[in-house]
């Protein structure tokens, strides 16, 4: 196997997923953001509530379509790039994959269908029903393939013969040990996320006067969400940590850059690590208190890079600063929430505007952190694509260097095209804003999330008329 | 071999094939479409056309998935060995359906400019079909496999034979989408596709010829299978009833039947499926893995088959229902849009 096919798979698949990903983090969030509406229409009889739901629900649609697209490119990348993937460990990974998509498509062709098209033709009940089911699956299909990616961290509920795994217990195998850490984590990380969209696009309307009933409830939702996640998810962070020091030392020994096992550890606040040099070549720290806040001693020690031989780390540079982007991003959404909060209990969070001009630009603050989050976990567990069973090196298909390159280009054009398309119209939308959220009747039950998509663009389209 | 580990594999190339020929029939008409857009220049012929198809071509690629995925989780070792022996068309595959499917949507917003969207949406269906067609020819070819893995070169699925079968399938999927129109449209388009259906179903019927008469031929295994005596007489009814089902979508086009011609289409695909599972089961990967040797523990196919059997039956429950709402025929300027 040469190593170009395999470095080109890995880039390939590392663009295709993180596309991906931006969609899931927002509707997993925005699906539970419109349940939460809709419940609180239903019970306060409130109409704004009802224009906001409408609204989201159209941009719901858009990312959900991409979404969709999306992964199920993914599902045949294991087959096409990793091919000693499904060898390997199909047998356990399989079904969790398999449940995740059968979940997607439940749901799609259920309780979707009558969330984006049923305003008008089911019972209100039954409306705002299908919108808290359509939440309640997608966050069931991220437990499943979160499941399947938590096992090819820290595998358990297996046994290998002849190098293939094979399933011993479902329930270990679904429930190992990173996986309620990496589950409550990612989830915690989707809610924030949209939360911040939320509170930025209502601090958007504010500050240009538009919708200002409409702003002040996303206001009050985003920044309450945020103030409670932001601090909560530190905490999640920290013992999400702890467990991966006890089974993947070597990927938290990147994240801090600590190169040696010996010596009591610094936090890292920023370097310049070499890994040819085995060291930081430019170093600002707090001596010891990595050691305080992992072992809780002040020099408690830990595994250091050069524990580990050459062959078994990751590469420490990608892991290390996209941790610090992921840490110092949560910082700052904290710091939002916190102020955020201070002004709703003054009162003067309507009117702050040197709090809501930056808050209305950092809608994108949720979508890095989770993908920096995402190439920490990942570029950590190098150079195993299943820890300790299988190294990535050897689970790459069988395929020319020149025939990944062919399609990564491919996908980067296509990608390019078609999610600038997206990302576009979901701008449009924003920009016109609650009160283009007509209210006509859609005809008939389309099985389509797409055509809600569309129905949305045009939407979008005329209200830039 | 114990019960489970026997009938689990068999129950699960049953639930795939049900996958892949409901993915063949649904998903076929709808590319169908996009393959005769260029045969419809008139944009209200094509507003009409992709109306007739737009409530239902989401629900259709489910399959695709399904099969797909299936695949990987009942059989991970023949997902393994076939996705890189056909790795470029694969990815291309589902680059040109990402293509169409946005087109769908796309094409009424940039009205209009909606040309681009047309091209995709016609090369998005006729790449994807082709490709189809490329990687059952090739994987009718034979795959090369040592120690468990392929291990072949990037082009071995490029051959005069899998390049006929990619053109047979784009024929194939243009005369059900034609069928289709017949079907459930009325007019100017309605009369096109009964042209065009005349046209394609002969070809169609070449090239099912073609490959019927060229597997056995460059496949002993496979003649064996339908020309040794027991075998020979069971199986004589496939190529009867194909020529009947042949005959009766003929007459249908020929007396301006509305839905004879698409259910006797659907038939002909049915028992070219048969015929091809007949010719390879209990193989996966011909001539080198069966079912019983590709199969994933136990374990994890039942584990799996519960929630298929949960799941299957709630969606193909409301694809029915999607189908009875959306009965009837598309008229002109009339559409879900
Ligand atoms: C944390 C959540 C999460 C993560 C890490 C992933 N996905 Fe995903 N995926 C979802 C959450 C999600 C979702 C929220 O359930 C989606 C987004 C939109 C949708 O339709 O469902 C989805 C859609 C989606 C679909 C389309 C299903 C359909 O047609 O409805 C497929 C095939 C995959 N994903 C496959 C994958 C694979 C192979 C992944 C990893 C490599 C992956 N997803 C990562
Ligand atoms: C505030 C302090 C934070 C800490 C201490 C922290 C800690 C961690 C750690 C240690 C990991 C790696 C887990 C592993 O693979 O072993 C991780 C991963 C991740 N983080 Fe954070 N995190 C924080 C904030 C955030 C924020 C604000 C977001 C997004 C909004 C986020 C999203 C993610 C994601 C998506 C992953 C990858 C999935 C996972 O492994 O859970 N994190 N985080
Ligand atoms: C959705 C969020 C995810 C993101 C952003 C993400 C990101 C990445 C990145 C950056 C890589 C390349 C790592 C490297 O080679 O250095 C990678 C590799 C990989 N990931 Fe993920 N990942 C995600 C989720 C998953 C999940 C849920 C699975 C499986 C269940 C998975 C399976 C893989 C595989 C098979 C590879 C390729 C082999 C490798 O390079 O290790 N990923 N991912």
């Amino acid at each position: 196997m040469d190593f170009d096919a395999t470095f080109l798979a890995r880039i390939q698949f590392a663009f295709t997923v993180s596309f991906h990903i931006i969609f899931p983090s927002f509707t997993i969030g925005l699906a539970a953001f419109i349940a939460t509406l809709l419940v609180r229409w239903r019970l306060t009889g409130q109409e704004h509530l009802h224009r906001l739901a409408r609204f989201w629900t159209k941009i719901f649609a858009v990312s959900f379509a991409m979404g969709v697209v999306s992964g199920i490119v993914l599902s045949y990348e294991f087959g096409t790039n990793w091919s000693g993937f499904s060898r390997i460990v199909g047998n356990v990974l399989g079904p969790l994959l398999g449940y995740e998509v059968l979940t997607a498509f439940f749901l799609e062709a259920s309780f979707l269908g009558i969330m984006l098209f049923g305003w008008n033709r089911v019972s209100p009940n039954l409306h705002v029903t299908s919108a808290v089911l359509v939440a309640i699956g997608t966050s069931l299909s991220a437990f499943w393939i979160l499941a399947a990616n938590s096992w090819m961290q820290t595998p358990a509920g297996h046994e290998v013969r002849d190098g293939i795994a094979y399933p011993v217990s479902w329930l270990e195998i679904i429930f190992n040990p990173s996986f309620p850490y990496r589950f409550s984590h990612m989830f915690t990380a989707a809610y924030l996320t949209t939360s911040l969209v939320v509170a930025a696009v209502g601090a958007r309307y504010l500050l240009s006067g538009r919708f200002v009933e409409e702003s002040k409830t996303m206001l009050r939702m985003g920044i309450g969400m945020v103030a409670i996640l932001a601090p909560l998810q530190l905490f999640i962070g920290d013992q999400h940590g702890l467990n991966t020091l006890e089974h993947q030392p070597a990927k938290v020994a990147a994240m801090e850059a600590h190169w040696d096992g010996n010596e009591p550890a610094d936090l890292v606040l920023f370097a310049w690590p070499s890994e040819s040099q085995e060291k930081n070549l430019f170093e600002i720290s707090i001596p010891n208190f990595a050691s305080v806040i992992l072992t809780h001693t002040w020099d408690g020690r830990i595994k250091g890079l050069k524990d580990f031989a050459p062959q078994d780390r990751p590469p420490v540079k990608p892991v290390f600063f996209a941790f610090r982007v992921m840490v110092g991003l949560g910082l700052l959404m904290i710091a939002a929430g916190l102020i955020g909060a201070f002004l709703w209990w003054r009162g003067t969070l309507f009117n702050t505007k040197w709090f809501l001009r930056p808050l209305s630009m950092s809608w994108p603050a949720g979508f890095i952190a989770i993908l920096a989050g995402w190439w920490v976990t990942e570029t950590g567990r190098q150079p195993w694509l299943a820890t300790g069973i299988v190294r990535t090196a050897d689970a790459a298909s069988p395929v020319s260097a020149g025939a990944v390159l062919t399609t990564l280009v491919l996908f980067v054009i296509v990608y390019g095209i078609v999610f600038s398309m997206g990302i576009y119209y979901i701008n449009r939308l924003i920009e016109k804003g609650p009160a283009g959220a007509s209210i006509k009747p859609a005809d008939g039950v389309p099985s389509r999330p797409l055509s809600a998509a569309e129905e949305a663009a045009h939407d979008a389209i005329e209200g830039t008329r | 071999m114990d019960g489970l580990a026997y009938w689990l594999p068999l129950i699960w190339v049953s639930v795939l094939g049900i996958a892949v020929a409901l993915y063949v029939v649904l998903d076929g008409f709808d590319l169908g479409i996009g393959i005769l857009f260029p045969a419809n220049p008139r944009e209200a012929d094509r507003d009409q056309m992709m109306n007739s198809v737009a409530p239902f071509w989401d629900g259709n690629e489910t399959w695709l998935v399904l099969g797909g995925g299936g695949l990987f989780v009942a059989f991970p070792l023949a997902y393994s060995i076939i996705m890189p022996a056909v790795y470029l068309p694969v990815l291309i595959m589902l680059l040109a359906l990402v293509f169409r499917g946005v087109a769908f949507e796309f094409r009424w917003v940039a009205k209009p400019h909606h040309q681009m969207w047309d091209i995709a949406f016609a090369g998005g269906s006729i790449v994807a079909s082709f490709m189809q067609g490329l990687i059952l020819g090739a994987l009718l070819e034979g795959i090369t496999v040592s120690n468990g893995a392929f291990s072949g070169g990037t082009f071995d699925w490029l051959s005069p034979f899998s390049l006929l079968t990619g053109l047979a399938v784009v024929a194939g999927y243009g005369l059900i989408g034609a069928t289709w129109l017949v079907m459930k449209t009325d007019g100017d388009v309605q009369a096109r596709a009964r042209d065009h259906a005349k046209l394609l179903l002969p070809i169609v019927l070449t090239a099912l010829l073609i490959v019927s008469l060229w597997t056995p031929i460059a496949v002993p295994r496979i003649f064996e299978r339908w020309f040794t005596l027991p075998n020979f007489l069971l199986l004589a009814p496939v190529p009867l009833l194909t020529a009947y089902a042949a005959w009766s979508c003929w007459s249908g086009l020929a007396t301006r039947h509305d839905t004879k011609p698409f259910v006797a289409t659907i038939a002909l695909f049915l028992l070219g499926f048969v015929g091809l599972a007949v010719s390879n089961l209990p193989y996966l990967v011909p001539p080198s893995l069966d079912v019983w040797q590709a199969a994933a523990h136990p374990s994890s196919q039942l584990f799996m088959l519960i929630g298929v059997l949960i799941f299957v039956p709630v969606i193909l429950a409301y694809t029915v229902f999607v189908y009875w709402t959306f009965r009837g025929k598309v008229k002109a300027g009339e559409g879900y849009h």
